[in-house]
């Protein structure tokens, strides 16, 4: 499901497995034990996530089969989709996304939830695929996108033309910040960013603070929609 | 006045004659009625193209108009009068349940450029037309519901500066520049017009469904919402 591996200062989180990495109750849970782990370890503020992929994929979004199977699950999905993106905003560390696989709709979430955007440009798009299967956006997968998008046309892109992006066309509108020949070059060049930014030597406490600062809006909508389907708030970003 | 023609899967609004196409009030309601028509007749893949003849997409408010009240509080009223009218035209448009494209065949000032940027792709011509927010050197404070427009639709600092304070007409090349328009690729109003067919026909081809698409585009806007008094009605999901 996923693995977390520390090399150095740097935690490694891998979406393990050949599938879609489809964001079902089991791998979000994973997930957030994961970054529940890295907060608890000792040297966490000085030191990076790199979140990637195994395979074709870097997350096709909700497990939408089960969801149809069980609706009670969608609603669960989303709390815990967004507890974890909670969490990520709160993280003390910068966060990188290596993205050497399909990311769709709330697969894009989670890679617009880290600081930094890394793609390999051979393969592989960011799609917010909602549109095309007759899905409104959450306010708070909005707010991110208003955060992350900085141009209307970009941000109009993205959730009304359903474009499916390439790391060259991310890099244009900013949503990439660097584009790699090949999924092993894209790993490399993220953990090369990541031991650069070690360097620096930030103060983790600090940087997550500020990050939390400048992505108030989607926490706050993210608690908007907590509050909205009456559901237990995540507290594991209060440190 | 204004026309409505279906072609295939695109509703094609036009702005008809050789003049200044200003908004006033029976141009407003005119508008209005077309748009209030192509959304009872919308389905699936439907898509919107607003043009118009002549030099001007449109030159804004009936100034003239206002003026001919005979008193300066008459001409405050009929200017009052068409930026209250003219608000449910804007609401219609960020409503609309199709993908909605501005082929500026000309010049587009004040609410005549509100009205072309209150579509979801905007092209306009390379060689003629400017756009120009006229306000600042008419003196004319901008509604509160264009000053949301601006926000929600132009990104930067120095592009809304330069639209709205600088008194600038605006050229297609720089329109691009500044992420005003999305292109500016055509010398003539007919090759803007089939720009905008061709793109208009590969948005129709996604079939998309018209309310699905209206709710993601007001979710976008929501200050702009708040302002035209429409509800991104975001249903159960999560």
């Amino acid at each position: 499901m996923c693995t977390l591996e520390k090399r150095g200062r740097l935690f490694l989180l891998k979406l393990t497995g050949d599938g879609e990495h489809r964001l079902n109750p089991t791998l979000l849970d994973n997930l957030r034990s994961a970054i529940t782990q890295i907060r608890s370890d000792p040297s966490s503020s000085q030191s990076v996530l790199i979140t990637t992929s195994d395979g074709k994929f870097f997350s096709n979004g909700y497990d939408l089969a089960l969801a149809a199977s069980d609706p009670p699950l969608r609603a669960l999905m989303a709390a815990k989709l967004r507890s974890l993106v909670a969490d990520l905003i709160s993280l003390p560390m910068p966060t990188i996304a290596a993205v050497t696989g399909h990311a769709s709709a709330a697969g894009f979430l989670l890679a617009m939830s880290h600081d930094y955007i890394l793609m390999r440009r051979d393969r592989g798009f960011l799609y917010m695929s909602e549109l095309d299967i007759e899905l409104v956006l959450p306010a708070w997968f909005v707010a991110m996108i208003r955060m992350k998008v900085a141009s209307p046309a970009a941000r109009r892109d993205v959730a009304l033309t359903a474009e499916k992006i390439t790391a060259d066309r991310g890099l244009e509108m900013g949503i990439v910040d660097s584009r790699h020949g090949s999924a092993a070059e894209t790993v490399e060049a993220a953990v090369k960013l990541g031991e650069e930014i070690v360097r620096r030597g930030a103060d983790g406490h600090v940087y997550g603070r500020m990050r939390e600062t400048l992505l108030r809006e989607v926490l706050h909508a993210i608690g908007s929609n907590e509050s909205a389907s009456n559901g237990v708030r995540n507290s594991g970003s209060k440190l | 006045m204004c026309t409505l023609e279906k072609r295939g899967d695109l509703f094609l609004l036009t702005l008809t004659g050789d003049d200044e196409h200003r908004f006033h009030p029976d141009t407003i309601s005119s508008v209005l009625s077309l748009l209030e028509q192509a959304k009872s007749q919308s389905t699936r893949g439907s898509v919107l193209i607003t043009t118009a003849h002549g030099k001007f997409f449109s030159n804004g408010f009936d100034l003239a108009w206002a003026q001919a009240a005979g008193s300066q509080t008459g001409a405050v009223n009929r200017m009052h009068q068409m930026v209250e009218s003219f608000k449910p035209v804007i609401a219609a448009l960020i409503d609309l349940p199709m993908p909605t494209i501005a082929a500026l065949n000309g010049h587009a000032a004040a609410s005549g450029l509100m009205f072309a940027l209150s579509h979801d792709y905007v092209f306009m011509r390379n060689d003629r037309g400017v756009l120009y927010m006229s306000e600042v050197d008419l003196g004319l404070p901008l509604p509160d519901y264009f000053a949301a427009m601006f926000a929600a639709k132009i990104g930067t600092s120095i592009a809304k500066r330069e639209l709205l304070l600088s008194g600038k007409k605006i050229k297609g090349e720089e329109a691009v520049a500044l992420g005003i328009v999305d292109s500016a690729a055509h010398d003539s109003v007919e090759g803007v017009v089939e720009a905008t067919v061709s793109l208009g026909e590969s948005l129709a081809a996604k079939k998309w469904n018209g309310e699905v698409y209206a709710s993601i585009r007001k979710s976008l806007y929501p200050g702009l919402c708040t302002m035209l008094s429409l509800t991104a009605k975001i249903a159960a999901s999560p």
